[in-house]
């Protein structure tokens, strides 16, 4: 089992957070920097995810080839990502290379070269990403649902939309850095074959006279249409619902995931079941509970060919509504049963524990011990999973479709 | 980390790699059978299987088995490529035993008719769903256009031509003749105790039918043809190539691995200093596959449509000079650094361990620890890569394109 998790807010505002693993030889970081595609200027998304590109490209004293040689021979396992939130750094190497890796993050994130002449590059692949994007319906569905269901800047793709690259300039991004590449609210969440001591002596070395900067404020716009249709000549119909559900910090967050889970929370729930083992509709249907820091949605993906997208969507639809009319003990304790393996299983990687306690300081402002999600998960009830769905049912849904043919939403559930 | 092995009296091999302190424990069902074990007529049959398999069995109906593997709270499913076919689950230790039950209900299921009409249509969705995927086109395209005529160019999930013919009767013969002790390995990676684990095969899998399906493993004769699969519409352009590599047995295999991340890894290649650093291609990547008697390099090049034949020549250009100079000592350690440390952090989930467990024994018929592995990965030198290069340089033979152009 785990030690105890250690924390530590630096003066500047940065938040360590270090989960001791003893069984492990690995250690992992996840180091999330609040700079995400929310603070993309209006008509220049796309600003965060060049940055995030641009920013490894040279750092401290080492240039772009000479930092991706320092990193690899760390046989470090990175991974550069644009949340809507944060831009995330994670990485993953053999326990006693963390600190070497920590240093050269110091570099990247508070001396990156952010080189214009690789401006261009940056874009380039971009570009060429979104464009694949383009030929890609299923993908392509689930981020033009979040546009629609999200209000702005929330909605924002997390890699940009194509239409605003001509207006991104390199000055942009180098001001998107300035303005929020800052240690308060940065988070670093350590875990692995480690000493927490050594760890934060490091990080204080390392981001300890890092200046704070102003945290950016998120003004709210509105939301897409709730019904809309992007013809495309595919063989599959890729359909995307999405209705409205509470985010990770509300009291009520683990009936809300409850909820979804008798949905689609294994092989044997309900749309897995309704839709593909008894109607053979689709091969991929899911859904799952995505959350902002204030607020979460049920997206739902199912794609099918043309012909029998309507059923599909009908069976769909009337599966969610009809979570409402009662739900089976055995169906929520599969459910309890899922999230237990998982939360034990959890304890083998250091990557998805590093990940979980940034993920929970950013969303809570405090570490939950995987006991006390045990608990909360094993307090679950009937009761009180159709409690909350009866204060949030399914309803009021967003519908995007991307194939040859636009459904038929049924009246009233939109 | 402990080894057990032992081939129950029916020629069931069981083996396990067994961690007292794993959290969990995986378990799982590998069998020698894939899309290049069909004829024209069951292409398909293989991945179709592989769905049935979940649809129960004389004891337990297609509910039964979700609901249990749910009610365990088990990570499970299942794969088909072209030479093995998985059935997997990682679970807490204490639900081994229903575990090893169910898998063994999975691997003879049933197959009733009207689950086999079903679960037709589900498969046909997914043919769907992939047609719908670029990459996936270009990746059964190059296959085909690579081994043509040899069964390994066969595309797994089938046509929906071939699909549509298939008989519940066809895929009961596939069945009985391919699901075979001597076709399977159980294996077992993290927290059990063997003698428990012995216990559970000889009751659940002592009823296996015995025998062997023997396979054509005599390298192909490989023509290279390019195909174009046009699609105006499409934005972006995405090549695949194909050229001979070394088979799963090889020796140089490892070599193998450590060439493609020198030349073709993701993020720090000589690729991508060519190619995706300065924004010529949005992917530009070389892999090694490995197979029973044969192998492949693996191009994959996605970029705009009108940069696409300069791409191609400067890729060309790449491989022209690793065939000539071979690789650096420092571009080897970098590689050996990044691989040895993704073997290790692999190996710290019992999930991440079963894989290799079966691979290993299916294709090399014996076990391989990470330390061995690890010791492998190290031992390479820069003469390997050299012998390497020089029986199976960097090529592209077979090409599939897949986008807007109708030639490059």
């Amino acid at each position: 089992m785990s030690a105890p998790v250690s924390i530590h807010t630096l003066a500047n505002g940065l938040t360590l957070i270090v989960e001791p693993m003893r069984d492990v030889r690995s250690a992992a970081f996840s180091f999330l920097v609040p700079a995400g595609s929310v603070h993309d200027p209006v008509g220049q998304n796309g600003t965060a995810a060049i940055l995030s590109d641009l920013i490894t490209r040279g750092a401290g004293d080492l240039d772009s080839r000479q930092l991706t040689s320092a990193l690899d021979n760390l046989g470090l396992q990175h991974n550069e990502t644009v949340g809507v939130k944060h831009l995330g750094f994670s990485a993953a190497t053999v326990a006693d290379r963390l600190p070497q890796a920590l240093v050269l993050y110091g570099d990247i994130l508070r001396r990156p070269h952010l080189p214009a002449d690789q401006f261009d590059a940056c874009c380039d692949g971009l570009e060429m990403m979104l464009r694949a994007m383009e030929d890609e319906p299923r993908q392509k569905a689930m981020v033009e649902l979040r546009r629609r269901c999200f209000p702005a800047p929330w909605s924002f793709p997390t890699d940009g939309h194509l239409d605003d690259l001509p207006s991104i300039t390199a000055e942009g991004v180098c001001d998107h850095f300035a303005r929020l590449a800052m240690p308060n609210g940065s988070i670093l969440g350590v875990a692995g074959h480690v000493d927490p001591e050594q760890i934060l002596s490091v990080v204080e070395e390392v981001f300890g006279d890092w200046e704070a900067g102003t945290e950016a404020e998120v003004v709210e716009g509105s939301r897409g249409p709730a019904v809309d249709h992007i013809a495309y000549d595919s063989t599959q119909t890729h359909i995307g619902i999405a209705y409205d559900a509470v985010p990770y910090r509300h009291e009520d967050y683990y009936a809300a995931w409850a909820a979804v889970g008798v949905l689609s929370g294994g092989m044997s729930a309900r749309l897995f079941t309704e839709v593909r083992e008894r109607r053979s509709l689709c091969y991929a249907i899911a859904a799952v509970l995505n959350s902002l820091p204030h607020d979460g949605r049920v997206l739902c993906y199912a794609g099918t060919t043309a012909k029998r997208a309507q059923e599909t969507l009908e069976v769909t639809l009337g599966e969610m509504i009809r979570l409402g009319e009662g739900i089976e003990p055995g169906e929520l304790e599969r459910c309890q049963a899922r999230a237990k393996s998982s939360l034990i299983m959890q304890q083998e990687s250091t990557v998805a524990r590093a990940g979980s306690l940034a993920r929970d300081w950013f969303h809570l402002g405090r570490i939950t011990t995987l006991d006390e999600v045990r608990q909360k998960i094993e307090a679950l009830t009937v009761e009180t999973v159709l409690e909350y769905i009866d204060a949030h049912p399914a309803g009021d849904f967003t519908v995007l479709t991307i194939g040859p043919e636009p459904l038929e939403v049924p009246s009233g559930v939109s | 980390m402990e080894f057990h092995e032992i081939t129950l009296e029916n020629g069931l091999h069981v083996i396990a790699e067994l961690n007292p302190n794993a959290q969990s424990v995986g378990v799982g069902a590998f069998v020698r059978t894939g899309a290049r074990d069909e004829t024209e007529s069951l292409s398909g049959v293989s991945h179709f299987l592989e769905h049935m398999a979940f649809k129960g069995n004389g004891v337990y109906t297609a509910d039964d088995v979700n609901r249990i593997f749910d009610e365990l709270g088990a990570h499970y499913n299942a794969s088909t490529s072209e030479e093995v076919t998985q059935f997997y689950a990682a679970i807490l230790p204490e639900y081994l035993p229903t575990v090893v039950e169910l898998l063994a209900a999975l691997l003879f299921p049933s197959l009733r008719q009207d689950d086999f009409e079903m679960e037709k249509k589900v498969i046909l969705e997914e043919i769907g769903m992939y047609d719908d995927q670029p990459t996936f086109t270009a990746y059964e395209t190059v296959m085909q256009a690579h081994f043509d005529g040899h069964p390994l160019g066969r595309k797994i999930l089938g046509t929906t031509d071939s699909v549509s013919a298939l008989t519940a009767e066809a895929m009961r013969d596939y069945h009985a003749r391919q699901y075979r002790t001597g076709n399977m390995v159980l294996a077992v990676a993290g927290r059990a105790d063997w003698d428990s684990v012995v216990d559970l095969a000889r009751t659940h899998c002592s009823n296996f039918p015995t025998g062997r399906t023997d396979r054509d493993t005599s390298e192909p004769v490989i023509k290279g043809t390019t195909r174009f699969v046009t699609r105006p519409a499409a934005l972006q352009q995405h090549v695949m190539r194909l050229a001979p590599a070394p088979p799963a047995a090889h020796r140089l295999r490892y070599a193998a691995d450590l060439l493609a991340v020198i030349v073709g890894d993701d993020s720090s290649s000589r690729l991508y200093w060519e190619l995706v650093d300065p924004g010529h291609a949005e992917s530009a990547e070389l892999g090694f596959n490995d197979y029973d008697g044969t192998g492949t390099w693996l191009t994959y090049l996605g970029c705009r449509p009108e940069a696409t034949a300069d791409n191609l020549e400067r890729i060309n250009a790449v491989y022209e000079g690793v065939n000539r100079e071979g690789v650096t000592g420092a571009e080897l350690e970098q590689a050996q650094n990044r691989v040895a440390s993704a073997i290790v952090l692999r190996s710290e989930r019992p999930m991440g361990r079963l894989g290799s467990l079966g691979s290993n024994w299916i294709y090399l018929d014996r076990y391989r620890s990470v330390q061995e592995d690890l010791d492998t990965v190290r031992g390479i030198t820069v003469e390997d890569i050299g012998k390497l290069l020089s029986l199976y340089p960097l090529d592209a033979v077979s090409t599939a394109a897949v986008g807007a152009l109708e030639s490059f």
